[in-house]
């Protein structure tokens, strides 16, 4: 007999979700998101619906999609739409998602648009618009803020960011060049020490151990049942 | 059809060169379509980015009005698919290899290493939006003192208290359309 069931715990191999959502459904649920998500917050609502009303995943995966969505280009809420779309129903999952999340707010800012042009030059227009445009700049300047308070933690973080703020805020140097020079750098001033690495590398060892071992067992326990 | 062209090639570079979400690639947003392609101006630019702010949903669904302004639906359908399909493309594979690195001292450096990156940027997007929407030299002193009170009661509420950030959103352009009529 085989023990197919004989898990090993697996560092870095998530489980595979165990809940079967239905596309539809899917949808329907990010649609909802897309719709009612006013103010730009729309991480809190995603983690709102599908962590604590629906449970379709646990609060440490959606950590890490959110880790994984602020680190990679693009839109936050996008890339951790994407994510918990693929992670449920795969590919199609991942196209479900994030136009269910966006289709509200491109057809509801479309008809803006269109009234923006029918009303422009109307001072009262003007006026609400560029009150609201005001109040638009304060609430990025708040969440940079936020973000800011809880990433910066060392002083050398300023030696990339007063730069990166001064070239392409300032001066309008193009994002490529300065992304292509500062990436590097900045992942090279928070290189991990010999410490760190030599850690990983043993952990990393260990589990090839006893997955090769795994293996072993799984080998011995077909031979015997041929045998048998 | 150049103009088409000309429309994805540039909303699929910010695409993916939005590190940090959409509030870093403002700037180079503005500059493309403002002084690159004059296809709006930078009042339209600000005016359109508030609009945005308004609307539910990712903050930058704003991108299909200036697809409809250059080249009508179709201009605005192509700039969202633009826009969106390749940083969606490219999290979807990172996020299929990111799990093997879990642990990894070398990911964890790359997360350290890109937040004040970001961070660089996001500000640079503030500065761009605020230079017209909040402080802008072609309106009168009277006018700019109220929006920048607007802005810094925004940043100073949103620090302090838990509110939606949609009402206050609104309250400016309460505010705005009792105080800005006549300046």
């Amino acid at each position: 007999m085989v023990q197919a069931e004989e898990s090993i715990a697996i560092p870095g191999r998530q489980t595979a979700p165990q809940v079967r959502v239905g596309l539809a459904e899917l949808f329907s649920v990010f649609l909802y998101i897309g719709a009612t998500s006013f103010g730009g917050g729309v991480i809190a609502y995603l983690r709102e619906h599908l962590v604590e009303r629906k449970g379709w995943l646990d609060e440490d995966h959606f950590l890490a999609a959110l880790e994984i969505g602020e680190t990679v280009p693009g839109l936050i809420s996008t890339n951790v739409a994407v994510i918990v779309g693929s992670r449920l129903r795969g590919v199609r999952g991942a196209l479900v998602a994030v136009s269910g999340v966006i289709l509200p707010g491109a057809i509801a800012v479309f008809l803006l648009g269109l009234l923006y042009a029918r009303f422009k030059g109307d001072p009262e227009v003007d006026a609400t618009l560029a009150g609201i445009g005001a109040a638009a700049v304060g609430l990025i300047f708040a969440v940079t803020l936020q973000i800011g308070r809880r990433e910066l933690k060392r002083w050398q973080d300023f030696l990339i960011l007063v730069p990166v703020f001064a070239l392409v805020g300032v001066i309008h140097i193009s994002l490529v060049p300065v992304l292509v020079v500062f990436v590097p750098i900045a992942v090279q001033l928070n290189r991990p020490n010999q410490e760190e690495l030599a850690t990983y590398h043993a952990r990393q060892a260990e589990y090839h151990a006893q997955l090769a071992q795994h293996h072993e067992n799984v080998a011995a326990q077909h031979s015997a049942g041929d045998k048998a | 059809m150049k103009t088409l062209v000309g429309l994805v090639n540039v909303f699929a570079l910010l695409s993916i060169l939005a590190v940090g979400g959409g509030t870093a690639v403002l700037p180079q947003m503005k500059h493309e379509t403002v002084v690159m392609h004059h296809w709006v101006t930078a009042d339209q630019f600000a005016d359109i980015y508030s609009l945005g702010q308004l609307s539910p949903g990712p903050n930058m669904n704003m991108v299909a009005i200036i697809g409809y302004k250059v080249a009508g639906p179709a201009g605005a359908i192509l700039v969202l698919i633009a826009f969106y399909l390749p940083s969606c493309t490219l999290v979807f594979a990172v996020s299929k290899a990111w799990e093997h690195f879990e642990g990894s001292p070398w990911r964890d450096a790359v997360q350290r290493g890109m937040a004040p990156i970001t961070i660089g940027l996001m500000l640079s997007g503030v500065y761009a939006i605020g230079r017209t929407a909040t402080f802008n030299l072609d309106h009168s002193m009277r006018h700019n003192s109220i929006t920048v009170a607007i802005s810094l009661l925004v940043t100073l509420i949103l620090l302090r208290r838990h509110i939606n950030p949609a009402l206050l959103i609104l309250a400016g352009g309460a505010v705005g359309w009792f105080a800005l009529r006549m300046v």
